[in-house]
């Protein structure tokens, strides 16, 4: 009944890349640096040009032959028996802990059950498969960490990015209060109920603010818009970016503020 | 069709798959077989915890701390069981340190005003007591009935150290409750309380305000 | 008063839970009493459950819940067995309403004027104290939350802390302005007063009502949790005790008792047990000198065979009314417990509540949550509370082809509108190359993306869409 252990593979020689469609439109870097960091670390990755959506949106909205017809096209992207990377915890749940139940007494349930198994989300993959060592080469600086609810509770990876973060010795990580409460994207509920959406951000944002950070990063896209487009509008001093531009950026030399 | 027809049908028709009975594992709820000394303290500790109050006497020195007790409250009078032996011995002890003796010897219909009004505290034996989370097992009887417990303002309770269960599962299973239960059986753990005034602790709301527990070792 | 005719509406209306949300979020007064109280409540349930294997103790306890309703029938049998055994009378009832009837049936019966109560839920679920005022019986909450509710003529905002949404001051005027008592901030002073307030009640009443917390078929037990008392006074005081309770709480044995009850307390309160437990097997028997000379228990289904018939919907079931999930939920913290509209607020009620009143009433109560599975994360028995939400919120729709939409109301939130809008999102998501064309057209012309853009932009800034797609920059890496 309990979620079984997580047990890593071991280090792959190829993986395949699954950007995510908010990492497509918004933040490709974050894509990019990802790759990078795979690269660097010896590994081989391969971004299927098919791949579109995880079908996450109509999922949650409760369009389950929509979710099922995209995410269905997912399926045949990842022939190859290799580890599947996501930046995203989010989009990695939906293919993690929920393609099994979506494709359930379907012709492709056993195939999408196999693809469950092989999703990792990226900065989990980067820590617990490749063993990576990050050496920092960018000036101090203060960061904060925003663990997504997904990457928390479905693909139970909070501790990984403090551990990234942690590696890099002129980064100062700091801790707002309630870390793990929701920063209330949740999707189309921020579009939904917008008002109990823009209370939780309001809150999160004076969070991060309150620790004297002037920066956040995070695993997920979504909680990125979130936070850093209410950050924004109300002049809030802080910004954020994904974690894997963070990492990437600050082991190129690639300068800080 | 009765109403309770209706409801077995549907439960027993169910449109769903077959369900699975599944095991269950116990052994989460076990802990160390702690020694008398380390219960005593453990259920000392829960129940301090709670404005519960104890007292560590012997067979012969309990009455003292008793009737101790009772003075600095300014009890006009105490509860007590007609054939339990604590009863019995507080009656036939003779004392003039304690209180008047009322004994729980008619129906609550015929002395119900006095017992909510004029009853200062009330002193009942216990069926022993778990360690764990600080309570006492309470078995009303004929002799020592439900209200006994609750009402008066302060509740004493006698209970042997030799009577601490570890675990209320230990307890359950040492006393085989799944064998049959009385009216009315209950674990008190401290003096009544509340919290629903703005999550402020205040005592005494409807049972008893004071718990005092005289372990006997 | 008619057997079929429903109760005078007094409803709330479900369905505005928008305004109603709104108004709580811009309410300081809510957000500071429910903000303070939820952190403390979080944190005392984390204290009381260190040193535990919590993870294998909720699977205990989600396995136990799993195997009672496995028998759920038959278990029911058993008990209704049990307890007509040891002398208490069992009713059954269908709904709400029949259940109310049953309770008045049994106060006429004995000419009854005042019910006193315990803390109960299902009683709430059932509105028995409106129902019975109706008849002309007076009936009086005992539980202090309860009581205070009841005088300011409120429902409970929290199914374990009914005042939670009302500060100490409040209730100061609140209980002076109702019932005399000096103006005071002094916490002790007003429980106090309470106290003696309620005890002449107890001592007159002809009634008690109870709710259950586990009744155990193998003794034919009913168990009740506490702290106050009042829940002991309500079931020994008055010479009639009707217990009320959902068809669901029945468990097999008192060894499952000891894994529920380990979970319960600490999970609603962070308390390691309640001050009492109580565990009532009959009425007075001849001998005895205290206790109610009759004892009844009514067994109310309303809805909840309906949920049964679902292998994923029965997990709704296995609840045993902690509150832990509202406790750790962002949405119920900033919105309160009566913004809901309904007897059971926060995550069990946006999953229990639509079996109960309809998905056509409870429209908005599937889609109320961020699903960030704080919830599910401190269910003592591992309810799947964001799994669950997802299936209403596909029931709302109407279904899908593999699975037929079956919750009553279903299809409630259906809009041809939003129905299109998906279908063509999963046509340009499931076409690899109309996508692709789409989002880097999208790239090209992000300069025309407008800056306001619906709910979103009122409070944040739009996305950006980058100069090039991923899937372009892969391209050109060749990747």
């Amino acid at each position: 009944m309990s979620d079984p252990i997580k047990v890593y593979p071991s280090k792959p020689a190829k993986v395949y890349f699954y950007g995510t469609c908010l990492v497509d439109m918004f933040y490709p870097d974050a894509g990019v640096a990802g790759v990078e960091l795979l690269e660097r670390e010896g590994i081989q990755v391969l971004f299927p040009q098919n791949q579109t959506c995880c079908g996450q949106p109509a999922y949650t909205s409760g369009y389950h032959d929509e979710a099922r017809a995209v995410a269905k096209a997912q399926l045949d992207l990842f022939p190859e028996d290799w580890p599947i990377v996501v930046p995203s915890g989010s989009c990695g749940g939906m293919m993690h802990k929920h393609y099994p139940a979506l494709f359930k007494d379907t012709t492709d349930e056993v195939k999408a059950a196999g693809i469950a198994g092989r999703v990792w989300e990226l900065t989990d993959f980067l820590l617990n498969v490749c063993h990576i060592k990050l050496e920092d080469l960018g000036e101090p600086t203060t960061v904060a960490m925003h663990t997504s609810c997904s990457a928390r509770r479905e693909m139970g990876v909070a501790e990984v990015g403090p551990k990234l973060l942690g590696q890099l010795k002129n980064v100062n990580l700091v801790e707002q209060v309630r870390p793990e409460e929701c920063c209330g994207f949740g999707g189309t509920f921020a579009i939904r109920h917008p008002e109990i959406s823009g209370a939780m951000v309001s809150e999160k944002v004076d969070a991060l603010v309150e620790t004297g950070t002037k920066q956040f990063v995070t695993t997920d896209c979504g909680c990125l818009v979130n936070i850093a487009g209410y950050a924004e509008k109300n002049h809030k001093p802080v910004e954020g970016q994904h974690i894997l531009s963070f990492l990437w950026a600050r082991t190129q030399g690639k300068g800080e503020q | 069709m009765s109403s309770r027809e209706t409801i077995l049908q549907r439960l027993r028709n169910r449109t769903g798959g077959e369900l699975t009975v599944p095991e269950c594992d116990f052994s989460v709820l076990e802990r160390p077989d702690w020694s008398t000394t380390e219960r005593v303290e453990r259920f000392e500790k829960m129940i301090e915890s709670v404005h519960g109050e104890v007292h560590h006497c012997t067979e012969d020195s309990w009455m003292d701390r008793l009737a101790e007790i009772l003075a600095s409250r300014g009890a006009r009078n105490l509860l007590v069981a007609k054939a339990h032996e604590i009863g019995q011995s507080l009656r036939s002890a003779g004392r003039n340190d304690l209180p008047e003796l009322l004994i729980y010897d008619e129906p609550i219909e015929s002395w119900q005003a006095h017992l909510f009004n004029e009853v200062d505290a009330s002193i009942t034996s216990t069926r022993g007591g778990i360690a764990e989370t600080g309570s006492l097992i309470l078995w009303p009887t004929v002799d020592e009935p439900r209200l006994m417990s609750l009402v008066a303002p302060v509740h004493i309770a006698i209970l042997k150290a030799t009577e601490l269960y570890t675990t209320f599962h230990e307890a359950m299973k040492a006393q085989n409750w799944s064998s049959g239960m009385p009216t009315n059986a209950l674990l008190i753990s401290g003096p009544s309380k509340t919290a629903d005034i703005e999550q402020t602790l205040a005592y005494g709301v409807h049972g008893p305000k004071e718990l005092i527990v005289l372990i006997i070792e | 008063m008619s057997e079929t005719a429903e109760h005078t509406d007094h409803h709330i209306d479900v369905k505005q839970f928008h305004p109603r949300a709104q108004a709580a979020i811009h309410n300081p007064k809510i957000r500071k009493n429910f903000r303070s109280a939820m952190d403390g409540l979080m944190a005392k349930r984390k204290a009381a459950f260190e040193g535990w294997d919590l993870e294998t103790l909720r699977d205990l306890g989600a396995n136990v819940r799993l195997r009672a309703l496995a028998n759920l029938p038959d278990l029911l049998e058993q008990l209704e067995k049990k307890l007509t055994e040891n002398g208490i009378r069992v009713h059954w009832a269908v709904d709400g309403d029949e259940a109310c009837r049953i309770v008045r049936d049994i106060c006429k019966a004995r000419d009854a004027r005042t019910v006193i109560k315990g803390k109960s839920m299902v009683s709430e679920e059932m509105e028995l104290n409106h129902y019975l005022e109706e008849q002309g019986i007076e009936a009086l909450e005992s539980d202090l939350g309860e009581y205070i509710v009841q005088l300011a003529g409120e429902t409970p905002s929290h199914i374990i802390m009914p005042a939670i949404h009302k500060n100490t001051g409040e209730i100061s005027e609140l209980m002076h302005e109702k019932t005399g008592t000096d103006l005071s901030n002094d916490v002790e002073y007003l429980t106090a007063s309470a106290r003696q307030q309620l005890r002449k009640k107890f001592m007159n009443a002809d009634v008690g009502v109870s709710g259950v917390n586990f009744a155990v078929a193998e003794t034919g037990t009913l168990c009740l949790v506490e702290n106050e008392g009042n829940g002991r006074m309500t079931t020994t005081v008055p010479p009639c005790h009707i217990a009320v309770t959902g068809i669901e709480k029945v468990v097999p044995s008192m060894e499952d008792v000891s894994a529920l009850l380990a979970l319960l307390t600490r999970s609603a309160t962070g308390q390691h047990i309640t001050t009492y437990f109580n565990m009532i097997s009959g009425p007075r028997k001849a001998e005895e000198l205290d206790g109610p000379e009759e004892v009844h228990l009514v067994l109310v289904d309303n809805g909840r065979s309906s949920i049964y018939q679902d292998d994923e919907l029965l997990d709704t079931l296995r609840c045993i009314r902690c509150g832990a999930c509202m406790n750790h939920c962002p949405v119920y913290t900033r919105i309160g417990g009566h913004a809901y509209g309904t007897t059971y607020p926060g995550p069990i009620g946006k999953i229990l509540m639509p079996h109960l009143i309809g998905l056509d009433e409870g429209r908005h109560l599937p889609s109320a949550s961020s699903l960030c599975g704080a919830c599910g994360e401190v269910c003592p028995v591992k309810i799947p509370i964001p799994d669950l939400l997802v299936r209403l919120r596909q029931e709302s729709v109407d279904g899908d082809k593999l699975h037929p939409a079956k919750v009553r109301g279903h299809g409630a939130k259906r809009s041809a509108i939003e129905a299109m809008i998906w279908k063509g999102w999963a046509w340009m998501h499931a076409s690899p190359g109309v996508y692709r064309l789409g989002t880097a057209a999208a790239s090209k012309l992000r300069a025309l993306q407008p800056a306001s853009a619906g709910a979103w932009t009122n409070c944040r800034t739009a996305p950006k869409l980058a100069a090039k797609t991923l899937h372009q920059r892969m391209k050109e890496r060749d990747q």
